[in-house]
């Protein structure tokens, strides 16, 4: 074996370094663009997923204009705050900041059957990280008019299975109130009472994401409280 | 390497090269290394290709690049070499992944970056690129890719059509009726400790079927 001075071995890993950590930063600048695009893309894709309008990537952009009518900006009393876009506001720093400074993101929608929806986002976590979806109430602010779910490393088949229609497809009318009072969405294991309108099933194999799930929903919504209380019909 | 005659590119030798791994000397079944990955990426089967795929790409090429330098690279740092290696391979993968296939990228969330702890990979860098030619030891990495892939797609196949009824996401048992008959998802074969019963059961027809592998 050819024996290497320290000398060496110091210069060669410095060489490696460098080297390596400017060819990764090169690339992850260059392509940072299209990246960037692509999360807009799919941020777009499943809101119109939420009011059940599927979209292909090529389309997303062109039917998001077309279906999603507006946005503005609530804060946990239901008042309206200016000057920020609801957009680009990240759900997860949000979260963060104690409950009175959050802005809380809402969309409007006209969904395909002429339906008027407001969309609005959840975060919460999953088994092994981050679960987020979006949620569309019909104007009756309580029936859910329908949902999209993604995660961002739940098992494949398991946890994973949260963004499938299989799943999402049990929450159109399900509804968050009773009477004035929030319920919002339980997971039941085992399978929920197919009359009971606050219910859905588990799933067999993701019992942690479904209850972050549920927990999700109930901690994300009930923040819309007194603007959905207020603004129902 | 002047003066020596030049080896053809697929000799008798280096195809056994790249065809050992799949079978005499399978990643997973023979050296049992890459467990891991393969129980938690195969209740479908369509992450376990994409895996396989990425798999053999990481370590096709970084097999090459440190065969290419292995002479120039210091016997006491030569783990902390090979990992960079491997983890700047598996960066630039993603990093592209998530730019031009989005979605792949998103089936895959985070077993990509899981490729960096795969074992078969620091096991080829060490015991193969380490002492052999560039040429060998990218078809070497392609071969350990290949049979590491085959079990994997094996074990999804098993999984998907008995866990969740389904081939590649195609509803195979409700097509052909099965659930008439009274016939249910085996909910335990969707769970790890199936996929590992399942990777034992293989180990054992190879073993048994392999004169090779049979221990005197």
């Amino acid at each position: 074996m050819k024996q290497f001075s320290n000398r060496y071995i110091f210069i060669f890993s410095t060489v490696m370094v460098v080297s390596v950590a400017t060819l990764l930063s090169l690339a992850a600048t260059l392509l940072q663009p299209a990246q960037e695009k692509n999360l807009e893309i799919e941020k777009k894709k499943s809101m119109l997923e939420s009011i059940r309008i599927s979209a292909t990537r090529e389309n997303t952009v062109e039917l998001y204009s077309k279906y999603i009518t507006g946005s503005f900006v609530l804060n946990s009393k239901g008042e309206l705050v200016e000057g920020v876009d609801a957009f680009t506001i990240v759900l997860r720093n949000e979260q963060k900041k104690p409950l009175e400074e959050q802005s809380l993101p809402v969309f409007t929608a006209n969904a395909g059957d002429g339906e008027k929806v407001i969309i609005l986002p959840v975060e919460g976590k999953g088994l092994w990280g981050p679960i987020f979806g979006y949620v569309s109430l019909k104007s009756d602010m309580s029936t859910i008019y329908g949902v999209n779910f993604d995660h961002k490393g739940e098992t494949p088949g398991l946890g994973a299975e949260i963004n499938t229609s299989g799943f999402e497809g049990m929450f159109p009318g399900k509804r968050l109130y009773d009477n004035d009072s929030f319920i919002s969405i339980q997971v039941h294991k085992g399978g929920a009472d197919p009359n009971d309108i606050h219910g859905v099933d588990a799933i067999s194999g993701g019992t942690i994401t479904s209850k972050g799930l549920e927990n999700m929903l109930h901690d994300c919504l009930i923040k819309y409280n007194d603007y959905l209380l207020k603004n129902r019909i | 390497m002047s003066g020596q005659e030049r080896e053809p590119m697929f000799s008798a030798k280096n195809f056994k090269i790249l065809t050992n791994p799949m079978a005499d000397n399978n990643p997973i079944t023979v050296q049992v290394l890459g467990i891991c990955s393969a129980l938690a990426v195969t209740v479908k089967l369509k992450p376990a290709i994409v895996m396989a795929l990425s798999v053999t790409i990481v370590t096709a090429f970084s097999n090459l690049i440190i065969a290419a330098m292995r002479k120039n690279i210091p016997d006491r740092i030569r783990i902390i070499v090979q990992l960079v290696v491997i983890a700047t391979m598996v960066i630039l993968v993603d990093q592209l992944l998530k730019a031009y296939v989005f979605d792949v990228s998103k089936q895959l969330s985070v077993f990509v970056g899981l490729i960096i702890t795969n074992c078969i990979l620091m096991g080829r860098l060490e015991a193969f690129a380490m002492a052999n030619k560039p040429w060998p030891s990218f078809i070497d990495g392609l071969g350990n890719g290949a049979g590491y892939g085959m079990i994997l797609v094996i074990v999804a196949f098993i999984r998907e059509l008995f866990g969740s009824g389904t081939i590649y996401g195609f509803p195979v048992m409700d097509k052909i009726g099965a659930f008439k008959t009274g016939y249910v998802n085996n909910g335990m074969i969707i769970l790890p400790p199936m996929a590992l019963i399942l990777v034992g059961l293989i180990i054992w027809v190879h073993r048994s079927r392999n004169k090779n592998l049979i221990e005197k």
